[in-house]
């Protein structure tokens, strides 16, 4: 539901960028998605058609890429991914502590490209 | 052409987070984002703690509903100021709606800010409404699983309140395994077990917004 929001953010930012470069026809969208945000890219595809229906920007494909959630253990600080079926007791595959991993990536969302003509 | 943008998409919303922050801040008023599932008892233990902390400290409340007043004008009958946001549909506040809220509050008189959200587990968690801390309120009739299965939340925020504690002998929930999942990536989760019915447990929570007050406003 909240991609609605988003894909609205999402085209503030295109509009700016398109201006700036003096393009009109929107072709291609390259954003990063956090595994921990929440994203669901066909819903975001479906916010943003809508915000764009009738416009240049309307047939933009985005590209949504994951950003795997990262974890530091606070134990041993060693850097590890965890096992994205164990998803919150996550134990370091090192020292195997179970608690208190810092997020080193996971939470972001950003737009990274547009290709436009 | 290719354009490199390499920008954050909620970066808007950040910057008015951010303008509030620092009005905040120059205010001294500690502000809290509250959150929860529909249901949880968010609205009840506002109105509980607006109650028993009226003597002590002065509070003001912004309410994130997608329709209705009811809610601010249950935390009105407290004595307290309140002012409703409606989101139409929205499944989250943002900066920008709080901003054009906070205009209807005296902040002057404020040391403590609670910002009750939508009911919902996800979205809010993105959208930071320029508060010092998210606290997530779970109760015990959803299910000890929700850390595990919502773990944005539960990892952005301060505090956790486990409210409901009284009806714990009719459901399966295990106060540990709910506290160890959001421990996992948030080791300094504060957890409360309250129920704001009875009563029970509110005493903690209490010394600890007394406490962070102190830190914002007196400190």
């Amino acid at each position: 539901m909240h991609e609605l929001s988003i894909a609205q953010s999402l085209l503030d930012i295109i509009k700016e960028e398109m201006a700036k470069n003096n393009v009109t026809k929107l072709l291609k969208v390259k954003i990063k998605y956090g595994q921990l945000s929440a994203i669901v890219p066909e819903a975001l595809q479906t916010a943003f058609k809508v915000l764009t229906a009738d416009t240049p920007l309307e047939h933009a494909k985005i590209i949504a890429e994951e950003v795997p959630l990262r974890a530091r253990c606070r134990k041993c600080k060693k850097e590890f991914t965890p096992d994205p079926d164990e998803f919150v007791i996550i134990y370091c595959p090192y020292c195997k502590a179970e608690f208190g991993h810092e997020i080193i990536s996971g939470k972001e969302l950003i737009i990274e490209e547009i290709e436009a003509e | 052409m290719q354009i490199q943008v390499v920008r954050n998409i909620l970066e808007a919303n950040e910057r008015i987070a951010q303008e509030l922050k620092d009005k905040f801040l120059a205010q001294k008023v500690l502000v809290l984002n509250l959150m929860s599932s529909p249901g949880a008892g968010k609205t009840t233990l506002l109105e509980r703690t607006l109650i028993d902390l009226k003597d002590d400290l002065k509070m003001a409340v912004i309410e994130g509903d997608v329709q209705t007043n009811n809610d601010a004008l249950r935390v009105a009958a407290t004595g307290v100021q309140a002012v409703q946001i409606n989101t139409d549909g929205g499944c989250h506040l943002d900066s920008s709606m709080v901003l054009e809220a906070i205009d209807k509050i005296d902040l002057e008189h404020v040391e403590l800010l609670f910002i009750e959200n939508v009911g919902n587990l996800v979205c809010p968690a993105e959208f930071t409404v320029g508060e010092d801390y998210k606290i997530t309120i779970l109760s015990v009739t959803e299910g000890d699983d929700k850390p595990e299965k919502y773990p944005l939340i539960f990892a952005e925020s301060k505090v956790m309140l486990l409210n409901k504690i009284d009806l714990l002998p009719y459901v399966d929930f295990n106060l540990q395994r709910a506290s160890n999942f959001a421990k996992s990536l948030n080791p300094e989760i504060e957890i409360f077990p309250v129920s704001a019915k009875t009563g029970e447990g509110l005493d903690d929570w209490y010394q600890w917004l007394k406490k962070e007050v102190e830190k914002k406003v007196r400190g």
